[in-house]
């Protein structure tokens, strides 16, 4: 599944004396089976733009093209978009989903979307279950209530209820806020699976430059409701300074490569992880130990 | 110095009721705790989710009372119910979620609350309010509502409600869980400096280690026990007990480590970027 | 959608109205809506509307903006009217249809409370909007402290609109949270009946509970934190005082209500 912005501007509160205006003329694509990381301080717009993937705001100017099919233009055949559909396809998670957990079982609430969406009883019961087996709950869950879990559970029940809709493309907004590094290590591992293994779209929205550093193929960065930087992770850390002025910065690791070169080790600095750093230090140093 | 807080073999029970209303299960959250801290230390302690940090922190100010043990905490004993209004003017709390512990709709009003409730005179709250707002940078807000903030503002503007009551000690219950990294550095830059130039005490909970490293001495809780003390340096080199736990260590430190593993002599006692350039340096 | 919904709206202008003490506005405003009840002449009616549109330029709020309040309750303003026009028995018939009659007296009636009632929602809300929610919480607590003895608990009420005040836009918003939450896996809001939109309510209810009771929780233990025992042994950052302006604007009051008596 394909997901094009263009050109789209969006002004909250537009023709009023406290109108703001979020987004500025940002272009994004996003392939199938790509993932995507978006990062950038509260306040670059990030909110608001998940919100234009499922069509749940409308851009003030602008287009979000899904599929080849225009969100808020007219159909082929003249109909309006029909945003239910589309709202299945692009599952969209909220920073701390678990506060829309409402069933009394693991499984009801899970099964909510399926029901919205019109499935059998037998299609529902599948959904479930090959939701709640992506985020890692076995069947002795099923039967639970959501909210004698923990935090980092019931996260995952909540995740799930969006996953039960069998969307292409899958958007979350902080998924690991709150959790422990454990919890966070865990959930991006099942992110991480999802992606490989269900073939599905993923936009990460974060704040760490580790995590995206390591996990997404391709970044966005927002500044002040505009794409400033985008391409690989290696390409936009490559931004090194120009990054920290405007309030971001570069994986930690990086700065010690960075650190160790200006050392005179004649090493690579563009590394995304801590593992891949230790590999090209471990060879580098073998083979001056050989020298 | 003193121990400000002395606390010894505490036992801690959250118990779940079925719908008759009878105990179904007993989760032991602390199980024979003991820490202590000295006055104007600046302590972090660490440990995942439900490793009983946060119920030993909601003891140090009677929200919650131990089950066994012996709590001492500014030369009060906690476990006596009578003195909990004395503990609670010594030792101020500031909770995670920054939307609900805000009282008041204008900050300055909710600066006052405190300060309201220990009866003090008009003026000298309102000399303490200035005080506490301009401790946390946050004087050109006075008189706004704390709806339009970020959440790193409103956890300031909770530390000057708590420092305007002017505490020796303060406990950090998990604040800077639900903030972005800005948040987080503000909070912590204003942690520091009620430390360094106020003499505040400081107890924060957190499960971050970048957070950790800035603390005098860190205690690390699993399972409702200490499972280790000491300083940054002292505990983050002990990489794969951290990591068993399900707790993280700097990167740096974790560099470190990946290269001892493979067989080169580095000391994992690193913290900064600096330290860790220098000792890979020398295995040339 | 929801966040346009505002309550307890402030104009401030830092004009002398705004600067009252709010129990002075408070207890103007009684004589106000007194007097309107006293009066039944239409000379009475202009004067008060005089008096009105007098306070209304010092205040500095614009006049439309109190006439957009007067929008929004329109249509009970209109049922009123209408009540009265068909349901005035007395007096010279004027027209009928059926069971349905107008008569001179009717028309009288049903103009006099259209303007009564129109008087006495632009009046009150003009105190709304010259006066904080919080100053006029602190207001109605001083008001009522005297009933403290009575058993009526002051400090309560307004520690209550207070909060209430503070959690009111914050649960809006997480309603609206909640709402595109539950959208986002293929909810509808819009379309059914109404049994059905009511169960459709059932997803974003549930959460908005659990979450104000969370917050509840949360918020009490904050309070107890900072040493709140209610308001016993309480003193106050603000202290109400009256000035001078205070004393000129219940000499208005008293002169506006003596007028309103002789009318």
């Amino acid at each position: 599944m394909s997901i094009t912005i263009k050109n789209l501007t969006h002004i909250y509160n537009e023709g009023m004396p406290f109108k703001k205006t979020a987004l500025k003329d940002i272009n994004i694509e996003i392939g199938s089976g790509e993932f995507v990381g978006i990062i950038g301080h509260t306040g670059s717009g990030k909110s608001t733009l998940i919100q234009m993937f499922n069509g749940l705001l409308k851009p003030t100017k602008g287009e979000v093209i899904i599929n080849g099919q225009n969100l808020h233009g007219q159909g082929t055949n003249g109909d309006k978009v029909n945003k239910k559909e589309i709202r299945q396809k692009v599952g969209l998670v909220f920073q701390y989903p678990e506060y829309q957990l409402f069933e009394m079982t693991i499984k009801d609430d899970v099964a909510f979307g399926p029901k919205n969406l019109g499935l059998s009883k037998e299609e529902v019961d599948e959904r479930v279950k090959y939701a709640l087996e992506a985020v890692g709950l076995d069947e002795s869950y099923y039967e639970k209530s959501p909210f004698e879990l923990s935090g980092g559970q019931k996260r995952r029940v909540a995740i799930a209820g969006v996953l039960a809709m069998k969307p292409e493309t899958l958007i979350l907004d902080e998924p690991t806020a709150g959790l422990d590094p454990k919890g966070r290590n865990e959930l991006f591992e099942q992110l991480q699976k999802m992606h490989r293994e269900l073939g599905l779209t993923i936009v990460l929205i974060s704040h760490s430059m580790e995590d995206v550093a390591r996990y997404a193929q391709k970044l966005f960065v927002l500044y002040k409701g505009e794409v400033a930087y985008q391409g690989t992770p290696r390409e936009v850390f490559a931004h090194g300074k120009k990054l920290e002025e405007i309030g971001l910065a570069m994986p930690q690791i990086r700065y010690v490569m960075e650190s160790l070169k200006a050392q005179g080790m004649n090493i690579d600095e563009d590394v995304l992880t801590v593992e891949e750093a230790a590999q090209h230090l471990i060879s580098y140093l073998r083979k001056k130990g050989e020298a | 110095m003193n121990n400000i807080i002395d606390a010894n073999n505490l036992v801690f029970e959250y118990y779940n009721y079925d719908d008759n209303g009878e105990v179904k299960d007993t989760i032991r959250a602390l199980e024979g705790t003991s820490i202590q801290v000295k006055e104007g230390e600046f302590v972090v302690i660490l440990g995942h989710n439900g490793s009983g940090k946060s119920t030993f922190a909601k003891h140090l100010n009677g929200i919650l009372s131990p089950k066994e043990g012996t709590l001492v905490v500014c030369g009060i004993d906690a476990l006596d119910k009578d003195k909990t209004w004395d503990i609670r003017k010594e030792v101020g709390m500031v909770f995670q979620n920054p939307d609900n512990q805000i009282v008041a709709t204008i900050i300055e009003e909710d600066v006052a609350f405190g300060p309201e409730n220990l009866g003090i005179e008009p003026t000298e709250i309102r000399k303490r309010v200035d005080e506490a707002l301009e401790t946390v940078g946050m004087t050109e807000y006075m008189k706004d509502s704390p709806n339009k903030l970020s959440g790193g503002q409103k956890q300031r503007i909770a530390i000057a409600g708590v420092i305007a009551m002017k505490p020796r000690c303060i406990v950090f219950d998990e604040s800077t869980a639900m903030l972005d990294p800005i948040g987080r550095r503000q909070v912590m830059s204003t942690m520091e400096k009620l430390n360094k130039e106020y003499g505040i005490t400081i107890i924060h909970i957190t499960h971050y280690m970048q957070e950790a490293i800035l603390a005098d001495r860190i205690v690390v809780m699993d399972k409702g026990h200490v499972i280790m003390e000491g300083t940054p340096r002292e505990v983050f080199k002990e990489v794969k007990t951290l990591k068993e736990i399900g707790l993280d260590v700097p990167d740096t430190t974790y560099l470190a480590y990946l290269l001892q593993e493979a067989g080169f002599n580095i000391s994992t006692e690193l913290l900064t970027v600096e330290e860790v350039t220098k000792a890979i340096c020398q295995l040339q | 959608m929801i966040r346009d919904i505002t309550i307890g709206q402030y104009y401030p202008s830092g004009s002398p109205i705004h600067k009252l003490d709010p129990r002075t506005k408070i207890l103007v405003t009684f004589a106000y809506i007194i007097g309107l009840f006293l009066i039944n002449q239409f000379i009475g009616y202009v004067f008060v509307a005089a008096c009105f549109y007098g306070v209304v330029k010092v205040s500095k709020v614009p006049l439309k903006f109190m006439l957009k309040g007067l929008k929004s309750i329109m249509f009970i303003l209109l049922f009123t009217v209408v009540l009265n026009v068909f349901f005035t028995t007395t007096g010279n018939e004027i027209w009928s249809w059926g069971f349905l009659k107008v008569t001179d007296d009717g028309l009288i009636i049903a103009a006099k409370m259209g303007i009564r009632l129109a008087l006495l929602i632009v009046g009150s809300s003009l105190l709304t909007l010259t006066t904080s929610p919080i100053e006029l919480t602190d207001g109605i607590e001083s008001l009522l402290s005297p009933f403290r003895k009575i058993g009526v608990p002051a400090h309560e009420i307004a520690m209550m609109m207070s909060i209430a005040l503070r959690f009111i836009p914050i649960l809006l918003e997480e309603t609206d949270k909640i709402m595109k939450a539950q959208m986002a896996r293929g909810a509808d809001f819009e379309s059914g009946n109404i049994i059905q939109r009511a169960k459709a309510m059932i997803p974003i209810m549930v959460p908005l509970f659990i979450s104000a009771f969370r917050r509840a929780e949360e918020l009490a233990m904050a309070m107890e934190a900072r040493c709140y025992r209610g308001g016993v042994g309480r003193t106050r950052l603000n202290s109400l005082i009256y000035k001078k302006g205070d004393y000129i604007a219940f000499g208005i009051g008293i002169l506006f209500l003596v007028i309103c008596i002789l009318l």
